[in-house]
């Protein structure tokens, strides 16, 4: 899948100028043909225009069951920043947070870029789609959103799916999902669909996500899920600056403990992070200045598939859904370690080499949590 | 005879909103609004641990991100009676704030100015005079010629391109555009400035909560501890960015934000008298200096208006029966004992019935059902919440900063205080109170370093985290003052569970349908009147709707399915 015509090829008039030619001589060239293909002279002026300027991406982003926080992550982004991304990398010729036209002239923006650039444009989707009720539970223009989603869909080069309404129906679709609120891959079967999972996605990933399709021509390389390996191959418990107190056995209690201001793991208290795959323990949020589990908080698992209903917030994790065979063999780990002292300096330096003098300094206290934790 | 005009969607909004138009001679007759989306989040909360409503909730909307969160876990502290350490209120207090800084820079240039500014005109500016314009209202620093030029030359390439983005199909050009060109290019300008700053001040969410939008709260406090002596806990490092970011963000709105909205505000006087419709104002306060139980000594006093008299103030009290009360005469619901009745938000019931017309539509049934957002009524009256009632109220009240910023504008623009209830009047109060904010942020702050140097270093109170130290039954409010008006949120929980789940937000208050008594709703009554100048450019719709700042994810909520009824709840004596 690539994007090559609108991305990677220069205007004719740049091709025109590295080849040695004047304006003079381009201004000719186009002059020429416009009368070959047709036209009247007075649109040769348009002509150039058009051959002079190098199109930008058309992106088409709809809004369906959603909270918006979505868009407002995509704004956060601090590289490229978003100012950058909507004068010169793409297009954004429909969305309804930011676009100046409304009603009709809204309707007839999406049902140009639709025509014009079929099988070229960009289609960004935030938010589920409520399948419940023959799709009344979201209307747009009097259209049902799955009339929209169908339509929008069908000239896409390709669907980003944002955020975790897109991917695997977020908050509206837990137990009992009462709309029916479906994620789009679930509905457009025959087009290439990234998803960028979380409450929301970081907006540095979102932007990445982009810059990546416009940069490379192609979308990136996905996992089995459909999300970007990029962002999406590690756990947030592998990333975590907090791993090596888990790995001692080093636990917050509960909020605001002693444990809590050293900044001790926060497993016991809740934390997501041994499965949830995203990219928080390494880019951080808003342009780096933290992440949940640094502000004392669990994370949540919000990039995870059904994270709704997959155990109560402040449970500890022995109940996830998924709690997969990686993560498990972190478990297993912790029950043979609680054993003995020695044991649980043995995995700690393995897992951690370099860190035993600090590993042998908490090591009393790790191995009374550590028989708790059992 | 008049004509239905349909704006759908109303764009730069959160959310999905229709607006029907009856116009005649130019102005507009008759109007209805309808929010036509719903995720039903109410019925998915009930079963749930009440310590995990916040989060939940947190998702009914990721622009004013943080401030439902913040209301659910005041309505289950309320419940089960924690009282948070001042700590946790004041960090509570500084995101609130920042919150409001965020969210009134982003509706002002994002939302609402190109409702105002006319970006294309803006090639025609000429850039020294913009620059010395732009020197003359303020000394924010990025004002040269060179600055003013450099971007006319870009944007004018971008519009050469003939892909406008999301500036295509604009109503450039519409009469009602009345801007000089100078001042259309300094909008301009800082939509693109304001679109990098605003990315900056959430900052501070993502210290004390770890991410901006949706950062984290905690039921009992705040889970960022305090540790000055740990790399991890909230240090000096960590608590000087939070004052960097505040000043910083201060500046821009005083230096950028206000200037602005004074020069545009100029040149749009005659919208001061346009739009005002109901005159009813509601504020429940926010923002507490002595805990959040002491109301009086709230940063945002509360109180009602009726009928524009700001000489008479009303307590608002949410726990009781007869004040709030919501009706469904034209929302697609069903009440058990008939569509006609009020129900307070503690015995609340609703079942989801669509009524409307089987899409794909032209029209909307305005005689029958037409919204999935439901009526609330306070006392029976039909109340505009958000910033021009708050300052309202403020004003009111006599509150010395408020009379301050409010008394300055109306001199600087040679108005009234009339002019304060119109379509200018809530772009206007919005500037103000921003004002107020950014100050009183950098007070929360100061504060919270006095009391970490005193030695008071708590976060958060969790005796009462343990589901098994609460009563067997409990109910509970939570309130704020949301960017876009008065919120709370009401929770009943048994054993150990909630039963039930309740939101009534700023944007059903505003934009909800008229009730059975054909009262309209303040959307609908601030269209009354209107001037349309050409009804396929539907420019001053977006005006007047616009300066609410519409948040329809927020409004619209409910808790059943296709025909199931849910348990009521038993209350109040009931």
């Amino acid at each position: 899948m690539t994007n090559d015509a609108i991305t990677t090829q220069p205007t004719y008039y740049e091709e025109v100028l590295r080849k040695g030619y004047s304006r003079r001589d381009f201004v000719r060239f186009v002059s020429m043909m416009t009368a070959f293909i047709g036209l009247e002279q007075s649109a040769i002026g348009q002509v150039t225009k058009a051959m002079e300027t190098k199109q930008r991406m058309p992106v088409i982003w709809l809004h369906f069951q959603e909270c918006t926080c979505c868009s407002e992550s995509f704004i956060r982004s601090s590289h490229p920043i978003v100012a950058d991304i909507l004068l010169d990398k793409i297009s954004l010729d429909y969305t309804e947070t930011l676009m100046a036209a409304s009603g009709t002239q809204a309707e007839e923006a999406l049902k140009n870029t639709m025509t014009k650039y079929k099988g070229k444009y960009l289609l960004c989707v935030e938010g589920s789609v409520p399948m419940g009720a023959d799709g009344v539970y979201c209307m747009i223009g009097g259209k049902t959103s799955l009339q929209i989603l169908e339509e929008a869909s069908e000239g896409a080069a390709a669907i980003i799916a944002w955020g975790s309404c897109a991917s695997n129906g977020c908050v509206q679709s837990a137990k009992p999902n009462p709309t029916g609120a479906t994620p789009i891959h679930k509905i457009i079967k025959n087009k290439p669909i990234i998803k960028v999972p979380g409450c929301p996605p970081i907006g540095e990933v979102m932007a990445g996500v982009i810059v990546h399709y416009l940069t490379f021509g192609r979308i990136p390389e996905l996992d089995k899920l459909g999300r970007p390996k990029a962002f999406y191959s590690k756990r947030v418990h592998d990333t975590c600056y907090r791993r090596p107190f888990y790995d001692a056995g080093l636990f917050v209690e509960t909020f605001d403990d002693e444990n809590a201001k050293k900044g001790y793991c926060l497993y016991k208290v809740g934390c997501k992070g041994p499965s949830t795959y995203n990219a928080c323990g390494v880019m951080k949020w808003n342009n780096g200045t933290s992440y949940p589990i640094q502000s004392g908080h669990p994370c949540i698992g919000c990039s995870e598939e059904n994270f709704w209903d997959n155990g109560r917030l402040y449970e500890r994790g022995s109940s996830f859904a998924g709690f997969g065979i990686e993560s498990s063999a972190d478990t297993l780990g912790k029950v043979a370690l609680g054993v003995t002292g020695a044991a649980l300096l043995g995995h700690a330096v393995a897992t951690n080499i370099g860190k035993s003098t600090f590993i042998q300094e908490h090591q009393e206290e790790g191995k009374e949590s550590e028989k708790e934790l059992k | 005879m008049s004509k239905r005009i349909v704006v759908d969607p109303i764009t730069r909004i959160e959310g999905h909103l229709r607006i029907e138009a009856d116009i005649e001679n130019g102005k507009i007759k008759d109007a209805y609004s309808s929010g036509t989306m719903v995720r039903l989040l109410e019925e998915i909360l009930q079963g749930r641990d009440p310590k995990d409503a916040w989060a939940f909730v947190g998702r009914v909307c990721g622009v004013c991100t943080s401030i439902h969160s913040l209301t659910s876990v005041r309505c289950v502290e309320d419940a089960l009676d924690i009282v948070v350490p001042p700590n946790a209120e004041l960090v509570r207090n500084i995101m609130f704030c920042a919150q409001y800084m965020h969210d009134h820079v982003v509706h002002f240039y994002h939302l609402h100015a190109m409702d105002w500014v006319d970006v294309v005109n803006a090639l025609k500016a000429d850039p020294k005079k913009t620059s010395e314009l732009a020197q003359s209202i303020s000394h924010w620093p990025k004002s040269s010629p060179g600055y003013f030029s450099d971007l006319q030359k870009r944007i004018g390439k971008f519009v050469e391109s003939g892909q406008l983005g999301i500036f295509a199909n604009g109503y450039w050009g519409h009469p009602a555009y009345k801007l000089p060109a100078e001042v259309n290019l300094i909008g301009l300008a800082h939509y693109l400035e304001a679109l990098e700053w605003q990315k900056e001040i959430v900052k501070v969410h993502a210290i004390f909560g770890g991410k901006n939008p949706h950062p984290n709260y905690l039921v009992g406090g705040m889970a960022c501890a305090i540790g000055i002596d740990d790399v991890s806990g909230l240090n000096a490092e960590r608590l000087a960015y939070v004052g960097q970011l505040l000043k910083d963000g201060k500046e821009f709105i005083e230096q950028v934000y206000i200037p602005d909205l004074m020069a545009i505000a100029s040149f749009y006087k005659d919208w001061g008298a346009i739009g005002g419709g109901l005159g009813n104002y509601m504020v429940y306060g926010d923002l507490p200096t002595n805990g959040y139980r002491d109301t009086a000594n709230y940063k945002f006093p509360g109180g009602a208006i009726l009928n524009k008299d700001i000489t008479k103030l009303y307590d608002v009290d949410l726990k009781k029966d007869d004040e709030i009360q919501e009706f469904i005469s034209h929302s697609w619901y069903e009440y058990k004992d008939g569509d006609n009745k009020g129900l307070h938000p503690w015995k609340g019931e609703s079942k989801v019935k669509y009524s409307g017309p089987k899409p794909p539509f032209e029209h909307l049934e305005t005689d029958h059902k037409y919204s999935y957002l439901k009526t609330p009524r306070w006392k029976g009256n039909a109340m505009e919440v958000g910033p021009l009632a708050r300052v309202l109220v403020g004003y009111a009240r006599g509150r010395e900063d408020f009379k301050a910023v409010v008394d300055k504008a109306l001199k600087d623009l040679n108005v009234p205080i009339a002019a304060l209830f119109s379509t200018l009047g809530r772009t206007a109060a919005r500037g103000l109170e921003s004002v107020l904010t950014a100050q009183w942020g950098l007070e929360f702050y100061d504060q919270l370093l006095a009391n970490i140097k005193n030695g008071d270093t708590r976060m958060a109170e969790m005796s009462k985290f343990d589901p098994a130290t609460w009563p067997k039954s409990a109910f509970g409010v939570g309130h704020t003052e949301a960017p876009r008006g008065a919120l709370a949120h009401w929770i009943n929980i048994q054993d150990q569970k909630i039963a039930n789940y309740q939101l009534v937000v700023p944007t059903t208050w505003n934009a909800s349908p008229r009730d059975g008594k054909g009262q309209l709703s303040a959307y609908e009554a601030s269209l009354i009147d209107t001037p349309v100048a050409d009804e396929k450019q539907p420019l001053e719709i977006l005006r007047t709707i616009h300066s609410f700042d519409p948040c329809m994810a927020c409004s619209v909520h409910l808790y059943d399915e296709e025909g199931k009824t849910i348990s009521r709840i038993s209350v109040l004596g009931d």
